[in-house]
């Protein structure tokens, strides 16, 4: 009797806790898929119609995927330039002697810490003097800098698990340091590398303050400045804002559902693992 | 050999030491010297004149900046210590052993995961006045008593901290989850054998051993509060009435709408220096624990 309590109460803390992290999110993304009229209804309308107009609005009337392909470039070349820079950077610490490399672990980490409302004046003034406001360069750049902290410590955690013994090995063979790191370290680290390259992505996909500040130009705007500055003529257009949040969501829903388990090992790995 | 290589290394570290040098480094040394100078964007015919500390006496002074700070210290408090609780109890729950664990685990990530100004838009339509959801389940269909909850000071601050907790308590519940995933089942087993029932379990097994994890994630969290900008901006852009002003928006309109650079930069480094200290105690804390095992 007292286990099926238990089992019950179980139950409940997990149907709550889904509940809870779902309904809100599923009650408003539900809003892309109803009617013109659906949206206002009182009571609210749970079921949509699976209509498209909504959708069909948002791409035509307010260019959503242009907003997507700007994010898509943003995201894509910022996680690959800033897991590179990662990796090497990884690797240096991971065998650096200890003292030193914690000193620089440090700094890095403290670079993480900083609120951007501090660093972005000096950033805008700096892209605006060489005319790199509204670019790409201009949005990435600042976007490795804001990533690099977590990736770099993802790796070095991990490397510093790769025993010093198999690359040994390849150097006596007559591999060259770079050479046992491409060889032997990096196809070891795949996991780690993974685990960096989703973070990366989901930290620059989502990033609105940055976007705001150095993309003016709607043409060069990210999917989160895009959903922030929404604007319809007379009245909210929230079925367009739910088709576009939706259109932004679904590839994170996405990774989330396939790569539940790295990510939860690389952002507890960020904090706690030692 | 030794020696070369230690330059290889430091070479190797050279492209993200640069980057995070002029990108995060230098900007704040420049914003501090911004801070000492009257610059205002659009006049240059001003110059930009040596003020030494009157953009800080004017930030002591300005009742709106003050205003501002209370209410971040509102909300960082506000939303820290409910999303270390909940954080602390669906950690608990996702730790547990049970099927379809690794689903839920998944379903708490996604708030976590969904961009912050979609979740802005999506609490902003839920407290809508007409037809938000929290009407209708607090009045039912009575539209006559219907609240326009993001337009009553308050309620609005109180709405953006719900939305911060429903977007990062799953955040604190990893960093909580890794600490509790450190402990040995041996532990909770020879409890159970001298008969300890489950408080005295949690009180003297659990909460000692995750107690570094959990500081993590306070002083991480309380952190990161201090930077919440997306949220007001969408939601209620710091009204009604400046009553979601906070910091980080209230230095952005000095800014970049008002202009005024030197003394949003002002205010950009006080709540550097709010964070500052804190974040040292955080990377010392959590810098420590990396280097110290094998």
């Amino acid at each position: 009797m007292k286990k099926r309590l238990k089992k019950l109460g179980l139950l409940a803390a997990i149907c709550l806790v889904a509940g809870a992290s779902l309904a809100p999110f599923l009650c408003f993304v539900s809003l892309a898929f109803k009617t013109e009229a659906q949206v206002t209804t009182i009571p609210p309308d749970l079921w949509p119609d699976f209509s498209l107009t909504f959708f069909r609005s948002a791409v035509v009337r307010y260019g959503v995927f242009h907003y997507l392909f700007n994010s898509v470039i943003v995201a894509g070349v910022t996680t690959v330039i800033t897991v590179t820079m990662a990796t090497l950077a990884a690797y240096g610490l991971a065998r650096l002697s200890t003292s030193l490399a914690k000193a620089i672990l440090m700094g890095i980490l403290a670079c993480a810490m900083f609120p951007q409302i501090s660093i972005v004046g000096p950033i805008w003034r700096i892209l605006r003097t060489v005319g790199w406001l509204n670019t790409y360069q201009g949005i990435i750049l600042p976007y490795v800098a804001l990533t690099l902290p977590l990736a770099v410590w993802i790796l070095a955690v991990f490397i510093r698990e790769i025993p010093e013994e198999l690359e040994a090995a390849a150097l006596v063979d007559g591999c060259t340091r770079l050479g046992a790191l491409w060889r032997v370290i990096l196809p070891l680290a795949v996991p780690g590398l993974f685990t960096a390259c989703i973070l990366c992505f989901i930290h620059a996909w989502n990033e609105f303050f940055l976007a705001l500040l150095i993309l003016t130009d709607p043409a060069k705007q990210t999917m989160p400045v895009g959903i922030a500055l929404f604007q319809g003529d007379y009245i909210v257009p929230w079925g367009e804002i739910a088709a576009a949040s939706f259109i932004t969501t679904a590839p994170l829903v996405l990774l989330v559902l396939l790569f539940q388990r790295r990510i939860v090992s690389g952002l507890s790995a960020g904090a706690i693992k030692g | 050999m030794k020696r070369r290589d230690t330059q290889l290394y430091l070479t190797l570290l050279a492209p993200a030491v640069a980057i995070l040098f002029l990108f995060i480094v230098l900007p704040i040394g420049q914003s501090m010297m911004l801070s000492l100078h009257r610059v205002v964007v659009g006049l240059p015919a001003l110059g930009n004149p040596f003020v030494g500390f009157q953009n800080y006496v004017d930030l002591l002074k300005d009742p709106v900046a003050r205003h501002s700070f209370s209410i971040t210290a509102v909300f960082v408090t506000a939303t820290t210590s409910c999303e270390l609780l909940l954080g602390l109890l669906v950690a608990l729950l996702i730790n547990h052993r049970f099927p379809g664990r690794g689903a839920l685990r998944a379903c708490v990530l996604i708030p976590w995961a969904i961009p912050t100004v979609v979740s802005a838009q999506m609490w902003r339509y839920l407290f809508n006045d007409a037809y938000g959801m929290i009407n209708y389940i607090v009045f039912g269909a009575e539209t006559s008593k219907y609240v326009p909850w993001l337009a009553l000071p308050n309620a609005a601050l109180t709405a953006i901290i719900a939305a911060d907790v429903w977007k990062t308590s799953s955040f604190a519940a990893l960093l909580i989850l890794a600490g509790l995933q450190l402990i040995p089942d041996e532990l909770y087993q020879a409890a159970r054998v001298d008969g300890a029932g489950a408080w005295k379990r949690f009180w003297y097994i659990t909460w000692p051993l995750i107690r570094p994890a959990f500081l993590v994630a306070l002083l991480f969290r309380t952190i990161d509060a201090f930077r919440v900008f997306d949220l007001a901006f969408v939601m209620t852009q710091g009204g009604p009435a400046d009553a979601t002003n906070v910091l980080q928006l209230y230095g952005y309109k000095k800014m970049f709408v008002e202009g005024w650079m030197g003394y949003g930069s002002a205010i950009s480094v006080a709540i550097f220096l709010c964070v500052l200290i804190l974040a040292v105690v955080y990377v010392r804390q959590v810098g420590k624990r990396l280097l110290e095992s094998p």
